[in-house]
């Protein structure tokens, strides 16, 4: 079993809905977010291209951020979701440090958190708040070894990118183009 | 760009999470590193006698620069009251836990061998309790076997700290195998700066200087390799480079670290070796400044470098 | 003697402001007076649901309030069964939790008094004195000038309730921004045209269609949440999307197409495509042959159209001006020509809007699958009451009829007949507002200040200290939808639906519904009869059973749909259709425009242009925020803090401007933004232009996240263009440069 996302780059506008959605499904405190929008913009007028991007962590397969953390705290789920287990943290801010999509954060009560693929909703059969919000259906979610999930559907047939492959993170967001 | 307004406290715009604690921990780990590691060699190689600042004045730094180092570590974390959870368990795929547990070991070792010492250093000094007395003995028996043990933890010490840094490959000016080589050389010789500044006995200075200059030798090779790696890298290698060049940190590596700290006390080393009377403390003091500015100078730009936008 | 009204800043008294204080740091996540434990995500079950449809803004989408077990709003979604949203908010609605907890909110009534020494200041007040204080206003004004002269500024659910109480009171003088600000263009071209209004929401079938055509809709960066859905399916459907934007916009990137027109020359444009279609002979025959009246007229008219000609003025290569032309008409009639929303552009945008509308017609894109549908509402029978009474005049008569084309009332119109130098022949004494805030909706500053200095009374209702709670002088605050019952939702769309608006949870500080206010307002001047009931609850409870559900089965489903009785959603093929126009036929020649003096055709005037360093100044919204709204509403806040002036690099480099700096904006008019904005450079914008997300630069300081962030575009909209034909107020005729220093510093060097 292995969860993924897929995030469609074609019809995403950028709204945030995602971001807002997130922060009142798990509470984030206001001034952090556990993901974010990136507008990219290429060419000169007029001769332009334009995409946007919901990033968030990217439950690696191969996560330096569970790899360098020093008491076990940053752990890996079955499902490939990595977790932070509060009482464990120490808030060294290594694995802050080790993310190169600058993913966590140190949570204002001291521990380390970040995107968790809402695993209390999927843990329930649900999507994460960011996927069942998103107005314009880009948020695809699921168990990539399922051919049936939606995530599997959705990178049948499309071409995807998947953000610093050359960081060997072995990230699970896959950008569809 | 982030469009969503994502403005979260030290990770935008640049990641800054580590500050002055981490690199003045950086620094002091490694002059503890340095000083332990003669004082265990010089012991081994049996020059106890000819090497007294090595092997007993100067290895009272350590403890104190050790502790000092950790409540700097300490006042870093942002979950304080969990730290113990450090101590529950060894990871060995994060140099954080090797550096925790060698902490944990290389401290109150460092703190025997100064004690087991005292009574050579300050005569009337008396342990007041027989299990202590019995204890003394017992390290001073032996003391080679104590020395080696220290030797190994002290190399780890020193370099656990460039390899910490070095595993972040999403730290680009961090992510080179030579850091932890660097590292280490360099708190080999900020310690022996400390020791030469304690000393009062000449001869031991010269051993000391003339290590120091293979030292500084081996530090300047490694500083230019590691430029070389970065001008031939990626391209997020090669940002990391532009900071150094041309960018905020031009200055301060180039002049502080390495024209103040290393190629300008080296000459003065050299002049001293040569007949020229340098006043001691004056390459002593840049080289331990100098091990401090690049400390400082690779967590702050460390932390700048970035994979993404 | 009157004194003139001073702009009271909304400003705490005494003690509470302290308790304010230590509150808002609770309440912003520092947790400092409560356990450090975090409060875990709550599951669905432990919580309560209650439907309610958003007022953040008026797509009115209907979902799920959830309240915790402690008493906690934790998250609003959409209600799947809704066709609005499809169980689906837009950001703004998921964030309206921000607008329950924002600690800056009105709390209580507040009376304006005057010092000794002449400054004013607002005094808070209970709410029988500020609600007898009102009362008294009213009739006062009935006694002197008749009710009348008591004019209304609304919006939204808010303005619904003010509107039933100034009608039984005997005033039909209100205006909404939304008209005359907004969407009015399209209202008078589409009912001349089509002898219907596009309504809202606007009935598009961008779900089905083959082809989008977009000029003046920013689908995407404004979040009409059922168009971006559909238009996400649309993409999915690999339907062609033709946008015409000087700027690089979200749909623009998502678009086949993208016409980067010259700003003030769309009219070109459309008119350029009516002559390929009809001289390439690919318009819809079947359908303008039907329904349609003026095609010789129209042929003729448009016959030097041609797109050389357009190209000259637009810019717009005439192959690419042919080529989307050949588009549309291939995929006719599963065409949508969106009519736009925000269309008071240059003064002479109803003519655009009917070029709009003729092209609709062309291509036969009218109650056809995939182009505008045939919405309809459900009729809600009104609660018991006696008839309104007639009033002697309206707001039709205020200035001799003079936009006898217009549908609403006008607020621009409003404005000048409560000042009395303006000789209106009806003077306006009073105003009472609800639900907009006027100094950052309305064009031309200086008009909206002499009016409200002019009028005798206003009275604001709102729930956050906006800028028009400064001209007040009761201000009353209202507790927001997630507080209360409103009307219940009935509005158009493919299929006939109603939603349910209850409150979740009791209002915050003193604040109350609009029904209750208007209530007592009302049972203060003798009409009881029109408020018959004690709780608004009753008023649904009652409508919702005449149609055939109750309150209580609303409150489980939150949306129920019923079955059309107007026909199908669509026109048949061949089908007889009679259009509600004078000749019963779609008006390509427009009888109703010839009638009243105007062009029944459309024609392309040239407006004017920039001078020299300066660049025009068109606006347009941010996803995350709706208006001036919610700039201050914590979730949105932390998404956008402030908006930014788009520069394009060419402009900058001229200038010497970085991005990120700050700058104030002169406009042509020699009036500066009170507040810098920060320099965004980007290839998105033309050269000639700059670009600026409306809502921003916030002048009370009782915003206290909102207040002098950003700067204000409407500011900078001094020079206003009148549409001649229903009196829109054309706005994106003003020019912009730059002032890299302070202006205020610069004035005190200069006086020193």
């Amino acid at each position: 079993m292995r969860y993924a996302m897929a995030i469609d780059t074609k019809k995403c506008v950028g709204c945030a809905d995602c971001v807002v959605a997130c922060q009142t499904e798990n509470n984030v405190p206001h001034g952090y977010s556990r993901d974010w929008i990136v507008e990219n913009v290429a060419g000169t007028y007029p001769n332009l291209n334009m995409i946007f991007r919901s990033e968030r962590c990217n439950q690696c397969n191969n996560a330096p951020c569970v790899r360098c953390c020093p008491t076990g705290a940053s752990h890996i789920v079955e499902g490939g979701i990595v977790l932070v287990t509060h009482d464990d943290c120490i808030g060294c801010s290594a694995c802050i440090e080790a993310c190169p999509y600058d993913a966590r954060y140190i949570h204002p009560d001291g521990y380390v958190d970040k995107c968790t693929f809402c695993i209390q909703r999927v843990d329930k059969g649900q999507n994460p708040a960011c996927v069942d919000v998103c107005p314009t259906y880009s948020l695809h979610f699921g168990d990539l070894d399922d051919p049936n999930s939606a995530v599997s559907k959705a990178l049948k047939g499309r071409s995807w990118y998947v953000l610093a492959p050359e960081a060997g993170t072995e990230p699970q967001l896959y950008y569809l183009t | 760009m982030i469009v969503s307004g994502r403005n979260i406290p030290g990770i935008d715009p640049y990641l800054n999470m580590w500050h002055w604690q981490i690199a003045l921990y950086l620094f002091l780990g490694g002059l503890a590193a340095g000083i332990l590691f003669f004082a265990a060699y010089f012991v081994v190689r049996g020059k106890e006698k000819e090497m007294p600042a090595t092997v007993k004045w100067a290895t009272i730094i350590a403890p104190v620069v050790l502790v000092i180092g950790l409540a700097a570590l300490f006042s870093d974390l942002y979950h304080k009251l969990y730290f113990w959870r450090l101590y529950t368990t060894i990871r060995f795929t994060s140099p954080m836990s090797w550096g925790a547990w060698t902490l944990m070991l290389i401290t109150p070792l460092s703190v025997v061998w100064v004690a087991s010492y005292l009574k050579e250093m300050f005569p009337e000094w008396d342990w007041k309790f027989g299990f202590l007395n019995s204890f003394e003995k017992w390290v001073i028996k032996n003391r080679i076997s104590f020395a080696w043990i220290m030797m190994i933890l002290s190399i780890i010490l020193g370099v656990y700290t460039g390899i910490l840094l070095s595993a972040f490959n999403a730290r680009p000016l961090w992510n080179t195998s030579i850091l932890g080589p660097l590292f280490l050389v360099s708190g080999f010789s900020t310690g022996l700066a400390a020791i030469m500044w304690v000393s009062n006995n000449e001869h031991e200075r010269r051993v000391l200087s003339k290590i120091d200059l293979i030292f500084i030798a081996i530090e300047l090779f490694l500083i230019i390799h590691l430029f070389m790696g970065f001008m031939a890298g990626t391209a997020v290698k090669l940002e990391a480079f532009k900071l150094f060049l041309g960018g905020p940190f031009t200055v301060s590596f180039w002049v502080f670290v390495v024209l103040l700290g290393l190629i300008f006390p080296g000459v003065l080393e050299i002049l001293e070796l040569s007949g020229y009377h340098v006043p001691r403390w004056v390459p002593a003091f840049l080289i331990l400044f100098g091990g401090l500015m690049f400390r400082f100078v690779m967590v702050e730009a460390g932390q700048i470098t970035r994979f993404l936008y | 003697m009157k004194t003139r009204r001073q702009f009271i800043k909304i400003t705490t008294v005494g003690a509470g402001a302290a308790a304010l204080g230590l509150y808002s740091l609770k309440v912003s996540g520092l947790n400092l007076f409560e356990s450090k434990k975090e409060e875990e995500p709550a599951s669905d079950e432990e919580m309560t649901a209650t439907p309610t449809y958003c007022e953040v803004c008026f797509w009115k989408c209907a979902g799920w309030t959830y309240v915790d077990k402690k008493g906690k709003i934790r998250k609003i979604i959409g209600n799947k069964e809704d066709p609005h949203s499809k169980g689906r908010l837009c950001p703004r609605g998921t964030g309206g939790i921000g607008m329950y907890y924002d600690n800056d909110r009105l709390k209580t009534p507040l009376i304006r008094e005057m010092r000794k020494d002449g400054s004013q200041y607002f005094r808070k007040a209970g709410w029988s004195e500020a609600l007898d204080k009102v009362a008294g206003k009213m009739k006062e004004v009935a006694g002197r000038y008749g009710p009348e002269a008591f004019g209304l500024f609304n919006h939204g659910t808010p303005g619904g309730h003010l509107e039933h109480l100034m009608r039984a009171y005997g005033s039909e003088t209100n205006a909404e921004p939304a008209y005359a600000q907004c969407r009015g263009p399209r209202s008078a071209a589409y009912y001349a045209t089509f002898g219907a209004f596009i309504g809202s929401p606007e009935c598009t079938d961008i779900r089905d269609t083959r082809c989008m055509v977009l000029i003046g809709s920013h689908i995407g960066e404004n979040m009409h949440n059922t168009q971006v859905q559909e238009m996400s399916a649309a993409i999915d459907h690999k339907a062609t999307i033709i946008t015409v934007d000087p700027r690089f916009s979200t749909a623009a990137s998502k678009s086949t197409f993208w016409l980067p027109i010259k700003p003030a020359t769309d009219i070109a444009l459309i008119l350029a495509w009516i002559h390929v279609l009809i001289y390439e002979n690919i318009y819809n025959k079947e359908f303008v042959h039907k329904y349609t009246f003026g095609f010789d007229e129209l042929k003729a008219h448009v016959k030097n159209m041609t797109p050389e000609w357009a190209y000259g003025i637009t810019t717009i290569e005439p192959d690419l001006i042919r080529k989307t032309a050949r588009e549309m008409a291939g995929f006719a009639p599963a065409v949508v020509i969106h009519p736009g929303r925000h269309v008071v552009w240059y003064g002479d945008d109803t003519q655009r809007e009917r070029s709009l509308a003729i092209l609709t017609a062309l291509l036969g894109a009218w109650g056809k699958r995939g182009s505008l549908y045939l919405p309809e509402a459900v009729h809600l029978p009104r609660f018991p009451q006696p008839e309104y009474p007639k009033p002697k005049w309206g707001w039709k008569d205020l200035n001799e009829r003079k936009f006898s084309l217009a549908t609403m009332g006008i607020t621009t119109e409003i404005m000048k007949a409560s000042i009395p130098r303006y000789n209106y022949k009806h003077q306006i004494k009073a105003w009472l507002t609800g639900g907009t805030n006027l100094p950052l909706s309305m064009p031309d500053k200086k008009l909206f200040k002499e009016a409200a200095e002019a009028v005798e009374f206003i009275a604001v209702m709102d729930t956050m200290p906006m800028e028009v709670t400064g001209y007040a002088d009761v201000v009353l605050p209202e507790a927001t939808y997630l507080e209360r019952y409103d009307f219940i939702r009935a509005a158009q769309n493919r299929i006939p639906n109603v939603a349910l608006r209850m409150p979740a949870i009791k209002p915050r500080f003193d604040s109350k519904p609009a029904w209750w206010i208007t209530k007592q307002i009302g049972e203060r001047l003798g009409l009881h009869a029109y408020f018959n009931y004690d709780d608004y609850s009753e008023v649904i409870d009652w409508q919702l059973k005449q149609i055939g559900t109750s309150l209580e089965e609303m409150k489980t489903i939150g949306v129920k749909s019923f079955p059309r009785q107007s026909g199908p959603l669509y026109i048949g093929n061949g089908e007889d259709y009679e259009f509600n126009t004078n000749t019963g036929k779609v008006e390509l020649y427009s009888t109703d425009f010839a009638d009243a003096g105007f062009d029944p055709l459309p024609i392309y005037t040239p407006h004017p242009e920039p001078p020299q360093n300066f660049y025009r100044l068109i606006y347009g919204r941010a996803p995350m925020h709706t208006f001036s709204r919610t700039q201050n509403n914590h979730f949105l806040w932390d998404l956008m803090k402030e908006n930014s002036v788009w520069v394009n690099p060419k402009v900058s480099s001229l200038w010497g401007l970085k991005d990120g700096q700050k700058v104030w904006l002169k406009n042509q008019d020699g009036i500066t933004t009170s507040f810098p904005v920060k320099v965004r450079i980007t290839e998105r914008v033309r050269w000639d232009t700059v670009y600026m997300v409306h809502g921003f630069g916030h002048s009370d300081k009782k915003l206290t996240r909102a207040y002098g962030r950003g700067a204000s575009d409407e500011e900078m909209i001094t020079r206003v263009a009148e549409d001649p034909i229903m009196g829109g107020t054309g706005m994106r005729g003003n020019f912009i440069t730059f002032i890299q220093e302070n202006p205020e510093v610069k004035r005190k060097e200069d006086k020193a």
